[in-house]
C-alpha cells in the first residue's frame, strides 16, 4: 500500500493547496481512503493529520470504507423526487436488504444516494458504477441491479 | 425531399442523457451500416440537444430531420429508407404531446421552435471534442477580437452596455463586479468559472460544458483579459465526469492552437487554465466557499467584505462567474452590446436558460428571452402537464427559491419579477409539479437538502434548518400542531437574518413561499391530518376498487409486506389489510387496471385527536 501511495503522492507538489486533488487521486487508486494513508498524505501536503480528516469528512465524495463491487447511487434531486425517487430507493433497499450508505454482506452492492446527477429529464434516475439508468420504475431498478449481479458472476466463472 | 448524400451529416447526440439511453452503440451501428451500404455520409457526435427525454437523438442534416428514442434495431431502416431512398422514417419522429402528431423537422418541434438560443446555439450541432467544429461555429472570434482590437476597459464597457447580469442566481451586474477587480493593482489576479452546479433539478451548466466547452473557455479568456487575470480555474462538480473529460480535452486543444497559454494569438496576453474537480459540497457554489475549497480546505464561506474581487483566492483579487454568464461573452463582443441589450427586458437583458423538468410533457434544456411568461415556458415549450393532470406550482431557484402557484403563470420571468413573487431566478432549475405533489413535502424535501448541506459555520443555519426540518417531518407524519406553523415562520426569519452566506439566507424560501401560496395544505395536514395531494405516506390509505379489479393478483405479488389477500381461482376478492400495509405504493404503481385507490381520509371533525398525557 505504501508503495502505491508514494507513487500517487509523487505526482503532486508539497503544498496544502494540493490536498483535495491528492485525496481524490488516493481514493481513485484504492477505492476509498485507507486509514493507513492519512499520515503519508498529511506529511506530503505539509498539514496536520487533523486537517486531512477535516477536509476528507467535509466533502461527500470521500469515504473511509471500501465500496462493494457495484456502486449504486439513487438520485434524490428535485425532478427525481417529484417523479417517485423515494419509492425507487425503498424498493432498492428492500431488494438489496441494506440501507443507504451500506454494503451488502457478499460485497456485491454498495448503496448511496446523490443530491442530483443532472439527468433530470430522465427522472427518476440511478447510476450503477457511473452508468446512468433513467426513467426507472421500482421493478426496472431491481431488474437493472440483477443484471450487474449476474454479469459479475459470469465474469467470475 | 432529395438530398445529395455527400452534403449530408448524421449527428448522434452523446450527452450524458442520450448515452444513458444507449446512444453509443447506435453511433457504431449507424457508422457500420452506412459503410456497408457504401454511402458517402459524414457522421458526427454532438453534445446535448437539451431534449434528453427523447434520447437517443439522431439528426440528419441538412434535411433537419429529428429522430427520437432511436434503438439499435432502427438503424438499418434509417439508412435504407432515409439515407438511401430519401424517405424519412416517420415512425421514429417525435410526437407532439398536445396534438399527438408526428413532427419530423427539428425546427418545427414546439419545444425548439419557441426558444431563442444564444448560449445553447451550438449545443447538439458541433462535436465538442473537435476544436475545428467550434472554430467553424465562430467560437473564439469574440476572444480574438477582444485581444486584438480592444483595451480591457473597453471590454468591460461593452459588457456594461450589454447589461449582462450574472446567471449564477443573484443577477449581479457582471461589469460592475469586473470593475472592482480591474481597479486592483497587484501582481496576480484569478478568473474562476463556477461550474459547481449543485442545485438539485438543474443541469444547464453540465449540458453546456459537455456540448460546447470551447465557448466557456473563450468566455474565461475574455473575462481574464478584462480584469487582468492570467490564471484561471474551472471549478467543476465531481458528479459530472463527462463534462470534466471534455473540458480537459478542450483545454489541451486550445493550448495547442495558442488560444490559451502564453502570448495568445500574438496579443501579448497570457492565460493559463485548469480544471479543479470539486469533491461534493453544495455550499462550494458560494464564492468564498469555492475559494476555500481550491485553496485545499473545507469549503466554508467567509464573511464579506472583503469581497473576492478585492481579496479572493490566496488573498488575490478574484472574479468568479457562472458557466452561462461566461458563455455569452464571445457573442457580446462579436455581435455587439446593443444586440444583446435588445433581447429580453430592460431590467434583465438577454436570455434565460432553464432546466425544465418535473411533471411537464417535454422535459429538457431551454433558452428563452428574459421576460417570457411561465405559461409560454411550461405550456408551449413544455407541452403542458403529463397525463392531462392539473398544474399546481412551478419551483424556480432550487433550494434557495420558491414555489409559485397558477396565478403567476402569466408573469414575465426575469430577476425582478421572480424576486417580487418570493422566489428567485436562481441558476435555472425549473421544476413543474402537478396536483399529486404535496407542497409541505416539497418544502420538507428542500429543507432536508439544505440542512444536510449546511456547512455548520453559522448557528442559525446549522441548528435552525434542523429545527425546521424536524417540524416539517412532524407535519408530514400527521403529528403537526397549529403552533408549528408559527414556529416555522419565526425560525425562517431568524435563519435568513443570522446566516453569513446565501445558503442560509435563502434556505427558508421554499417554506416561506409554500406557506404563502399553499397554506391550506399545511392546515389540512395539521388540523385534519389529511394530505390533499395524496402524497404523505403517514396520512395515506390504499384500497382496492372491486369494480375495476380483474383479480389478476399483480398487487399481491408486488406487495413486500404481505398485506394483500385474495385468490382468483377461488374467487376471493382482493383486499388490502391496513394493519399490515406499509404505504409503499407498490400495488398502486404495479396495478395494470388502475384499480388501487389512494385515500387520505383524515380525522373526522367530531373525533378530535386524543391529547397525549403529560
Amino acid at each position: 500500500m505504501q508503495e502505491r501511495l508514494e507513487k500517487v503522492l509523487g505526482e503532486y507538489g508539497r503544498s496544502p493547496a494540493d490536498l483535495i486533488p491528492i485525496l481524490q487521486h488516493v481514493q481513485d487508486e484504492f477505492g476509498y481512503l485507507p486509514q493507513e494513508t492519512m499520515d503519508g498524505i498529511a506529511a506530503h501536503a505539509g498539514v496536520p493529520k487533523s486537517k486531512v480528516y477535516g477536509v476528507a469528512t467535509f466533502y461527500t465524495m470521500f469515504r473511509f470504507e471500501p465500496l462493494g463491487r457495484n456502486h449504486v447511487c439513487v438520485c434524490r434531486g428535485t425532478a427525481c423526487h417529484v417523479r417517485g425517487a423515494d419509492q425507487i430507493l425503498e424498493h432498492v433497499q428492500r431488494h438489496l436488504g441494506i440501507e443507504e450508505g451500506e454494503t451488502t454482506e457478499d460485497g456485491e452492492f454498495s448503496l448511496e444516494t446523490v443530491a442530483c446527477i443532472g439527468c433530470c429529464a430522465l427522472a427518476p434516475v440511478m447510476t450503477v458504477n457511473q452508468e446512468v439508468h433513467g426513467r426507472l420504475k421500482p421493478k426496472t431498478a431491481t431488474r437493472t441491479l440483477k443484471k450487474y449481479a449476474t454479469a459479475d458472476k459470469e465474469e467470475g466463472q | 425531399m432529395t438530398q445529395d448524400n455527400s452534403s449530408r451529416t448524421v449527428l448522434v447526440c452523446q450527452g450524458t442523457g442520450c448515452v444513458s439511453s444507449g446512444a453509443v452503440p447506435i453511433y457504431d451501428a449507424l457508422e457500420a451500416e452506412i459503410k456497408a451500404a457504401g454511402l458517402d455520409i459524414r457522421m458526427k457526435i454532438t453534445g446535448c440537444h437539451g431534449f434528453c427525454q427523447q434520447g437517443p437523438i439522431v439528426i440528419v442534416e441538412p434535411d433537419g430531420i429529428f429522430y427520437s428514442a432511436v434503438k439499435e434495431k432502427d438503424v438499418p431502416e434509417i439508412v435504407e429508407s432515409h439515407l438511401k431512398n430519401n424517405t424519412p422514417v416517420e415512425r421514429l419522429f417525435y410526437k407532439d404531446p398536445v396534438s399527438g402528431d408526428p413532427v419530423g423537422e427539428y425546427r418545427t418541434i414546439q419545444f425548439y421552435a419557441n426558444q431563442e438560443r444564444i448560449v445553447l446555439r451550438n449545443c447538439g450541432h458541433i462535436n465538442p471534442e473537435v476544436i475545428q467544429d467550434s472554430l467553424d461555429a465562430g467560437i473564439y472570434d469574440g476572444m480574438k477580437k477582444a485581444l486584438a482590437e480592444m483595451q480591457p476597459a473597453e471590454v468591460i464597457e461593452a459588457v456594461k452596455r450589454a447589461g449582462l447580469r450574472g446567471r449564477g442566481g443573484a443577477g449581479f451586474p457582471t461589469a460592475v463586479k469586473w470593475g472592482f477587480c480591474a481597479a486592483q493593482k497587484t501582481d496576480q489576479k484569478y478568473m474562476i468559472c463556477n461550474a459547481d452546479e449543485g442545485d438539485p433539478g438543474a443541469f444547464m451548466d453540465r449540458s453546456i460544458l459537455e456540448a460546447t466547452p470551447h465557448q466557456v473557455i473563450e468566455g474565461l479568456v475574455i473575462a481574464g483579459y478584462a480584469i487582468g487575470a492570467t490564471k484561471g480555474f474551472i471549478y467543476a462538480r465531481a458528479e459530472y465526469p463527462l463534462a470534466i473529460k471534455r473540458l480537459e480535452i478542450a483545454i489541451k486543444q486550445a493550448e495547442e492552437m495558442n488560444l490559451l497559454g502564453k502570448n495568445i494569438q500574438g496579443s501579448g496576453f497570457d492565460f493559463e487554465l485548469e480544471v479543479f474537480r470539486g469533491a461534493g459540497a453544495f455550499v462550494c457554489g458560494e464564492e468564498t466557499a469555492l475559494i476555500g475549497s481550491i485553496e485545499g480546505g473545507r469549503g466554508m464561506p467567509r464573511s464579506r467584505p472583503p469581497f473576492p474581487a478585492v481579496q479572493g483566492l490566496w488573498g488575490k483579487p478574484t472574479i468568479i462567474n457562472n458557466v452561462k454568464s461566461l458563455s455569452y461573452l464571445g457573442d457580446i463582443i462579436t455581435r455587439g452590446p446593443d444586440w444583446f441589450h435588445s433581447i429580453g427586458t430592460e431590467d434583465s437583458p438577454g436570455t434565460a436558460v432553464f432546466a425544465l423538468t418535473g411533471k411537464v410533457a417535454n422535459c429538457g434544456l431551454i433558452e428563452v428571452p428574459m421576460g417570457t411568461t411561465l405559461r409560454k415556458i411550461i405550456f408551449d415549450i413544455g407541452g403542458g402537464i403529463i397525463g392531462g393532470k392539473k398544474f399546481k406550482a412551478v419551483q424556480t431557484g432550487g433550494p434557495s427559491g420558491g414555489c409559485l402557484p397558477e396565478e403567476f403563470l402569466d408573469t414575465p420571468v426575469d430577476f425582478a419579477t421572480l424576486a417580487k413573487a418570493g422566489s428567485i431566478m436562481g441558476s435555472g432549475g425549473m421544476v413543474v409539479v402537478d396536483e399529486e405533489t404535496c407542497m409541505v413535502d416539497m418544502a420538507r424535501f428542500f429543507l432536508n437538502f439544505t440542512q444536510y448541506e449546511s456547512c455548520g459555520k453559522c448557528v442559525p443555519c446549522r441548528m435552525g434548518t434542523r429545527q425546521m426540518q424536524k417540524l416539517l417531518e412532524k407535519i408530514c407524519a400527521g403529528e403537526g400542531e397549529p403552533e408549528d406553523i408559527t414556529t416555522l415562520e419565526e425560525l425562517a426569519v431568524s435563519i435568513k437574518e443570522g446566516s453569513l452566506c446565501g445558503l442560509g439566507q435563502t434556505a427558508p424560501n421554499p417554506v416561506l413561499t409554500t406557506l404563502r401560496y399553499f397554506r391550506h395544505e399545511y392546515e389540512a395536514h395539521v388540523n385534519e391530518k389529511r394530505c390533499p395531494a395524496l402524497s404523505c405516506k403517514a396520512l395515506l390509505e390504499y384500497e382496492i376498487d372491486q369494480e375495476a379489479c380483474k383479480l389478476c393478483g399483480t398487487c399481491k405479488r408486488n406487495c413486500p409486506a404481505d398485506a394483500i389477500t385474495g385468490n382468483k381461482k377461488k374467487e376471493i376478492p382482493f383486499e388490502i389489510h391496513k394493519d399490515k400495509c406499509i404505504q409503499c405504493g407498490m400495488c398502486y404503481t404495479s396495478c395494470p387496471f388502475d384499480a388501487i385507490v389512494k385515500l387520505s381520509p383524515g380525522i373526522k371533525k367530531e373525533e378530535p385527536e386524543p391529547v397525549a398525557a403529560g
